[in-house]
């Protein structure tokens, strides 16, 4: 018996895991199997693109290009201008009514603000209202870190980049100019707003930034940003956090404003409609292009035809597939049916 | 303490390391210098016996493992890349960040050498601090001290059954005859007792062994790591030089056992000494896989550079395109931009940085990890576990477990590897007369029946004296057993599978012999007529069985301390299993051994009468001579007598007179006699060996010992020297007769042999056997077919060599043009003896030679050398540019195993050596079977597979970076949170490619081992090829192109940020990438659903918790709550399930479509795998007999679990030379026909 023992002892457990013979699943791709899945992935897919197509085709949008590049713009006279305070109005109709609430964006085309060196370049503990990063910003600030010796509050690239043309949009009822008023709050991420970004605890604001000065090409200081409102001033101003949320592509659209208020609640009536362009930000230099952006959103978003076509197209061609599949199930014999 | 200048310090070492370095060294006991300081120590030049095998001390460790990690390219890559990422120009991340995967990676890799050195430490610590005792000047005693205490010079006690501490010159031991017994099984792995002998003369030894007395010096080689050779002779005080070998020096690590005590002077201590000089370690060998995968990393680099250049070029024509200095564009430190040419210049390198996944350095660890894994399983498989010797496979080499899936040349030895080399005596002739042991033949068969038999016929014994021993089962019977068994290692297992008469029976297999009644009558008949004189063939022919030998008597019980037992419970330990056949083949005739001393043998006559012949001399074997003699002096007679026995055609040219001149006349044809019995033999299997004697007259041996002694002492050219006596002694022998022993085969050797040919091996067989032992074999082990072509290649010289392989190749040319011979291995074998085949492998024949055996199904080479067996492997392994395979068992396939890729050891009756030279070991040919077919097509296909993954992985989501690029002017800008891609590599992807590696089963074993022809899936380039690699390229970048453009033709025009872009790309790539391997894996266990949902929800919860808690970290990705934001999206899931489908619709359509339409034999395996067993057994008869007749021959699928016990007797009746052997020969028939009676 203790021979039995002894024996035994380098003898390896014989157990399903160790002798590789745990109970399995084995998936065998063939065409007789795929059928039905593809078919019912075609079918699904076909849905979800029709429905996502439907979608986007009610979303109106409607694109007004401001840069000015042409002469018979009416911004040319602003385009070449540089630093210059320059106006220039834009004249447009609408046919039916743009239902609301419309979004109101500024588009730039061509501006890589995902350039590496200038996306770093932003200190986002300065942005935090952490006063220490007031004096001593963060080196990716460089070269917006500091102005002859003054430390440049808000540092860096981007902010320094603001973009600075300002909009307001004017229905043409009867000859007279009616202001249709634009709402400016919410545009920013919640947590950008109520998070990200603090306004150092100091009051009033302007003394935080003693000792500081703005950054170069801005034609007022963070604290000026918007006077009259302090819950948008500062680093939490709305405008200010949407242009720091670095676009993804070179060509992009911001939000700007919302029409949410008054008479355009619903949306914009048709008619005559000028919009006044406070025209500011030079994009020659890159061959760039500014243009606004009236949109209407759905529950997937602004405008985008291509998801719903992709589904479609896929949707079909699993479809197809199946019925290729068809033609190979038939004409090719499976062992296992031997 | 003295001060000693630093120059005498530097002078000392210089000489300590002359001294160290010298060819002979000279030690002197340390005895009189006891207590004085180092510096005047004789011996203090040579290392003392504390060993160490550590890599690192404490303090050390980080510098020294740094050092030898750096001493990996790859790693240098990675701290090259971190480096870079320093310089502000060029740097794409944050450059702490990017120091984190090397760090990560450099870290593991040192915890695990910490690890393994820790268990160094502590298995040293413990060796170290062993007890022994070392004779001390002052305490006139032997102290007890540590082995690491022990110094050379030293004089040291050991005592019974304890561990030897260093090497030790053998003075003294409390044995009469001065002989100490040492089993080496720790170094060799051979469990006989060893005898060792003391030298005399060199201490007082009366009454009391004195070391003090010790006053010569002891003059020995450099150390070395031969377990078998020790050069040295101690100079006495008066220059009288006594020679000694080996068999004075014990040996560290071996046990002393039957012996109380013994003393030795220590020659070699620590690290010097052999067993420390044996001990290398694993061996690291590169398998074929890893070099191929070396050039895949290469194309890598290649391709790195590529992208980086189309990234610096871009930037480039970028920069120059832009009208203006845009806002966007940042300046650099000095205020200015630079030009676009230095711009693109810097580019590259940050490219490179962020590119440098593509490279995948994960992939080494990670294979690393893998091979552990699959040796676990290797090693835990139970199907190759021998419970006879307990052992399991063991994986020396823990690196080339794929090479086993890629074999396309197996070289085997045959001796203990398709044998079980138990030898078993089954004939003898005498004096040219021919005894064929009938009963005997008739006893080893029902053996080999059933069970239920044996106990019948084991009744009808006519020995009564084995009957007592194997059936009462008295406890010192079965204690008897037990020890032989535990000792002698293997028993067929069927037959110790239960009762304890099973267990006495395998024993009796190989020691008890049935005498030939013939043959007992003649022996009778020689002693009344030859009276007390003792010469007569007969008898002498005996006496040579039980005297030339050098098989070691013990008292079975003695040895492992058990109280002595019955006076005939004698033990014989043999080096070689035919030295203890014989032996028992003698004793069953009544010539028994009784003692064995270095100068005397005692045998116990038939009459018995005990005679003790005095031991002159033993020639021991060696395999040049291919004999061994000894030389006793007759008690009776006393005539200096030598007993030869040998290889015939060793033994046949060197006979001389004939037997005793008296018995002239119709005797002198006995030598022709004997060589046809001999050629006999040879056909029906047996190893043969012939016995003469001569009688040396006085003066003979007078002048010829001085010669002997001298060649002795010799250090230089010792063993030639020694050689040259033995030659010069044995001359003018007279034959006394021959016998044949039996080497079964072991069990399911022609199975295992028929299944690796169909799986598309070429099994070559190199044994050193005559032609007709080794075709014979050939046949039973089905390596030869009956319908084979067998080609015999034999010639004496070069020119007959060349035509005669010019004409068969041509021959075999025209056979396999035969359009009936489509199947790949035509049925042509090729025999080729020794000096044919030296011939053939000149460098002018070698090319013929080769693609004559390239043809071939089957190689047989028959007395072949050690090094002509390595010389094959080598030659066809290069030539040929296959993997090969060698297997084998004892010493001389030692040089074969190193040669081939694959080194196979059994471990089996001849020792270790093969085993410690070996890449795997196994403890029976059968197991290569399911080593190779289903361990080794596992290793190779998941390896293969895993690693093709990983560079399709890592190529996938690296190019969704380097898309990007074209949409922010080719800047370095990575829109995936840095983190998010090194836990994306570390965490989130890295465990399912290692658990597929190490648990994926694409055909389950059954199948495996049912149709062997799925392995050759795996031969040449086998699954992973060139295009293999590519074509996963091609799909990485498809994927990545998908999984890049359908998010931005999504986002496109909206107002998405650049790290909200990025993160349903990063999720999007993470679903392909691991939907990818679900298309890949083949069995899902609950491992793999673990290990898949497990790194679905990793990333999940590691990213969510990330983006929820970092509002300020790692600019200037700040992910805070971006993914909470996406999850909240609907498009966010919308585009992750479009995207993933589309990626890997084409590689799914791929495989429906190929399973379909053009299924691989592995899918065809598959779908066998999901019937059910019965039904999976008949259809693979049906479709091997389908296969044509070939398939119809070997069709035995027996699964491993029902084991094959074929007999080998069922095999032998094939023999096709039986007949003209007249009615003496016809045993097979014989056994055959009686086995049939028996059954029924």
């Amino acid at each position: 018996m203790v021979k039995e023992v002894k024996e035994l002892v380098n003898r390896p457990d014989n157990t399903a895991y160790t002798q590789q013979r745990l109970p399995a699943w084995q998936p065998m791709l063939s065409a007789g199997i795929v059928i039905p899945g593809f078919v019912s992935i075609g079918l699904v897919f076909i849905g979800i693109g029709v429905a996502l197509f439907v979608t986007s085709q009610s979303i109106q949008v409607l694109e007004i290009d401001y840069t000015g590049v042409e002469q018979s713009s009416p911004c040319f006279k602003c385009s070449d201008q540089t630093g210059k305070k320059c106006d220039c109005v834009m004249n447009f109709d609408i046919d039916s009514l743009f239902k609301g609430p419309v979004f109101f964006y500024y588009g730039l085309s061509n501006y890589f603000q995902n350039q590496r060196k200038y996306s770093v370049s932003i200190d986002y503990n300065q942005l935090t209202g952490d006063l220490d990063y007031f004096t001593n910003p963060d080196d990716a600030c460089f070269p917006f870190q500091n102005d002859r010796n003054k430390p440049i509050v808000p540092c860096g690239a981007i902010a320094n980049s603001m973009f600075n043309d300002t909009f307001q949009l004017f229905q043409l009822v009867n000859g007279q100019k009616k202001e249709v008023p634009l709402d400016g709050k919410g545009i920013a991420w919640w947590t950008d707003y109520n998070t990200k970004y603090r306004n150092p605890s100091v009051t009033p604001l302007r003394n935080a930034f003693n000792g500081t000065v703005k950054p170069p090409s801005w034609p007022q200081a963070a604290y000026e940003l918007d006077t009259k409102d302090t819950s948008n001033n500062g680093f939490i101003n709305q405008d200010f956090l949407v242009w720091m949320r670095t676009a993804a592509l070179p060509d992009f659209r911001k939000l700007y404003r919302r029409i949410t208020e008054g008479d355009y609640a619903s949306g914009l009536p048709a008619g005559n409609y000028s919009l006044q362009i406070a025209y500011n930000y030079p994009v020659l230099s890159f061959d760039g292009r500014k243009k606004v952006v009236f949109s209407n959103v759905s529950w997937m978003g602004g405008k985008n035809e291509f998801l719903g076509i992709a589904y479609l197209v896929i949707g079909s061609l699993c479809v197809l597939m199946s019925i290729v599949m068809l033609i190979v199930y038939a004409k090719f014999k499976f062992p296992e049916e031997d | 303490m003295t001060w000693t200048s630093p120059l005498e310090l530097v002078r000392d070492a210089l000489r300590g390391q002359r001294a160290r370095d010298k060819d002979l060294r000279s030690l002197v006991s340390n005895l009189p210098y006891e207590g004085l300081e180092k510096g005047k120590q004789p011996n203090r030049y040579f290392p003392g016996n504390a060993i160490k095998t550590t890599k690192y001390s404490l303090l050390l460790f980080i510098p020294v493992n740094l050092f030898e990690q750096f001493h990996r390219l790859a790693n240098i890559y990675f701290v090259g890349l971190a480096i870079l990422n320093f310089i502000p120009v060029v740097n794409a991340f944050q450059p702490e960040v990017a120091l984190i995967p090397i760090c990560v990676i450099m870290s593991l890799t040192a915890l695990k050498d910490a690890w393994e050195d820790f268990r160094r430490y502590q298995s040293d610590r413990k060796l170290n601090n062993m007890p022994c005792f070392i004779y001390s000047r002052r305490e006139k005693q032997y102290m007890g001290r540590h082995w690491k205490d022990v110094q050379v010079g030293d004089f040291v006690k050991v005592f019974c059954n304890e561990i030897i501490p260093a090497d030790l010159l053998l003075l003294h031991t409390s044995d009469t005859n001065s002989v100490c017994l040492v089993e080496m099984s720790n170094l060799d792995g051979e469990t006989n007792l060893k005898q060792r002998r003391a030298m005399s003369g060199l201490c007082n030894t009366d009454p009391e062994f004195e070391p003090e007395s010790f006053n010569s010096i002891v003059v020995c080689e450099k150390p070395n790591n031969n377990l078998n050779h020790f050069k040295c002779f101690v100079e006495k005080p008066d220059k009288e030089k006594v020679g000694a070998g080996i068999e004075s020096l014990l040996l560290r690590g071996c046990t002393v056992r039957n012996t109380d005590h013994a003393v030795g002077f220590v020659v070699f201590a620590g690290h010097e000494t052999k067993s420390m000089l044996n001990n290398n370690g694993p061996r690291y060998k590169r398998s074929k896989l890893e070099r191929k995968l070396n050039i895949d990393v290469i194309f890598c680099v290649i391709l790195l550079f590529a992208m980086c250049l189309v990234g610096a070029v871009g930037h480039y024509s970028w920069l120059q395109a832009l009208p203006g200095v845009p806002p966007y564009l940042v300046p650099d430190s000095s205020g200015h931009l630079n030009s676009p040419s230095l711009s693109g210049f810097y580019m590259f390198f940050t490219m490179i940085i962020l590119l440098q996944v593509l490279i995948p350095i994960s992939l080494y660890l990670s294979i690393e990890l893998v091979k552990i894994g699959q040796i676990f399983f290797i090693n835990n498989d139970v199907d190759m576990y021998d419970p006879d010797t307990n052992s399991r496979v063991q994986c020396k080499s823990l690196n080339i477990t794929e090479d086993l899936g890629q074999i396309e040349y197996i070289f085997s030895d045959k001796t203990g590897t398709l044998t079980e080399n138990k030898m078993v005596y089954r004939r003898c002739s005498v004096m040219g007369t021919e005894y064929p042991h009938k009963d005997n033949a008739i006893r080893l068969a029902v053996l080999e029946g059933e069970e239920t038999e044996e106990d019948v016929i084991f009744d009808q014994k006519p020995q009564p004296t084995k009957t007592t021993r194997s059936l009462d089962g008295s406890l010192e019977g079965n204690n008897f057993v037990d020890t032989r068994q535990h000792h002698r290692g293997r028993r067929r297992r069927k037959l110790s599978r239960s009762a304890s008469t099973d267990v006495a029976f395998s024993s009796e297999l190989e020691t008890e012999v049935v005498p030939d009644r013939m043959l007992l009558q003649q022996l009778s008949r020689a002693q009344s007529s030859s009276g007390s004189g003792m010469i007569d063939p007969y008898l002498d022919f005996f006496l040579a069985l039980t005297i030339c030998n050098t098989v070691v008597v013990s008292m079975a019980t003695a040895q492992r301390q058990r109280p002595a037992a019955a006076s005939d419970n004698l033990s014989y330990e043999a080096e070689s299993p035919d030295e203890a056949a014989l032996v028992h083949a003698a004793k069953a005739y009544g010539f028994i051994l009784l003692a064995r001393t270095p100068d005397s043998v005692t045998v116990r006559l038939p009459s018995g009468k005990e005679l003790v012949f005095e031991l002159l001399a033993t020639l021991t074997f060696d395999s040049t001579r291919k004999r061994m003699s000894v030389l006793v002096r007759h008690p009776i007679t006393k005539e200096y007598v030598l007993y030869t026995k040998g290889a015939d055609y060793a033994i046949m040219e060197l006979l001389g007179t004939p037997y005793a001149e008296r018995l002239s006349g119709n005797q002198k044809n006995i030598a022709a006699d004997t060589q046809h019995h001999l050629d006999c033999y040879a056909k029906e299997g047996l190893r043969t060996l012939c016995f003469t004697k001569k009688v040396v007259s006085e003066k003979l041996y007078e002048s010829w010992s001085v010669n002997r002694q001298r060649a002795l002492a010799a250090i230089e050219n010792r063993e030639e020297l020694v050689m040259d006596s033995a030659v010069e002694l044995e001359t003018n022998l007279s034959l006394l007769g021959a016998t044949g022993i039996e080497d079964r085969l072991q069990e399911s050797v022609p199975d295992t042999i028929v299944a690796l040919r169909e799986a598309g091996i070429q099994v070559w067989v190199l044994t050193g056997d005559k032609t007709e032992t080794a075709v014979n074999i050939g046949y039973a082990c089905r390596l030869l077919e009956e319908e084979d072509l067998v080609i015999n290649m034999s010639c004496k010289n070069k020119l007959l060599c060349t035509s005669l392989l010019d004409c068969t190749l041509e021959e075999v040319r025209r056979y396999s043009a035969d359009p009936r011979n489509v199947d790949t291995t035509p049925d042509i074998s090729l025999v080729i003896d020794g000096r044919t085949l030296t011939m053939a492998l000149e460098s002018d024949l070698r090319d013929r030679f080769l693609e004559l055996a390239k043809c071939c199904r089957s190689v047989l080479c028959c007395r072949v050398t050690p090094l002509q067996k390595s010389r094959v492997v080598k030659v066809v392994r290069e030539k040929l540019k296959v993997m090969t395979l060698a297997v084998g068992d004892g010493a001389n396939d030692v040089n074969m195993i190193q040669a081939a890729d694959v080194g196979v050891g059994i471990s089996g009756q001849e020792g270790m050596q093969a085993v410690m030279a070996s890449d795997f070991s196994i403890s029976h040919f059968k197991h290569l079977r399911k080593l190779l077919l289903v361990h080794g097509h596992w290793c190779y296909t998941r390896l293969a597979n895993m690693i093709i993954y990983f560079f399709y992985k890592n190529v996938a989501y690296v190019n969704l970076l380097f898309w990007y690029q074209f949409f922010c002017g080719f800047s370095g800008t990575a829109m995936i949170d840095y983190w998010l891609m090194i836990f994306f590599n570390l965490f989130f992807t890295s465990l399912p490619p290692i658990m597929f590696g190490i648990m994926d089963k694409d055909v389950s074993a059954e199948v495996l081992l049912g149709v062997p022809e799925l392995y050759r899936t795996g031969q040449g380039a086998g699954e992973y090829k060139f295009s293999t690699f590519w074509v996963s390229m091609l799909d990485a970048f498809y994927q990545s192109l998908v999984c890049f453009f359908i998010p931005y033709l999504a986002y496109k025009d909206s107002d998405i940020d650049v790290f909200t872009f990025g993160t349903p790309l990063n999720t999007i790539s993470l679903f392909t990438i691991l939907l990818h391997l679900s298309i890949e894996i083949k069995a899902w266990t609950w491992v793999h659903w673990v290990v898949m949902l497990g790194s679905v929800a990793m990333y999940f919860i590691v990213t969510l918790a990330y983006s929820g808690i970092c509002i300020t970290c790692n600019p200037p990705s700040n992910p805070y709550w971006i993914l909470q934001s996406q999850m909240a999206d609907p498009m966010f899931y919308l585009l992750c399930i479009i995207t993933t489908v589309v990626a890997l619709l084409p590689r799914y359509m791929f495989h429906v479509l190929r399973n379909s339409i053009a299924p691989s034999p592995l899918l065809q395996a598959r779908q066998l795998d999901r019937m059910d067993p019965c039904a999976r057994e008949q259809w693979i008869k049906e479709w091997r007999s389908f296969r044509g007749s070939r398939g119809v021959k070997c069709s035995r699928f027996s699964t491993p679990s029902s084991s094959n016990l074929e007999s080998p007797v069922d095999i032998y009746p094939q023999s096709p030379t039986v007949s003209d052997m007249g009615d003496e020969f016809t045993l097979n028939v014989l056994t055959d026909s009686c086995e049939r009676t028996l059954h029924t």
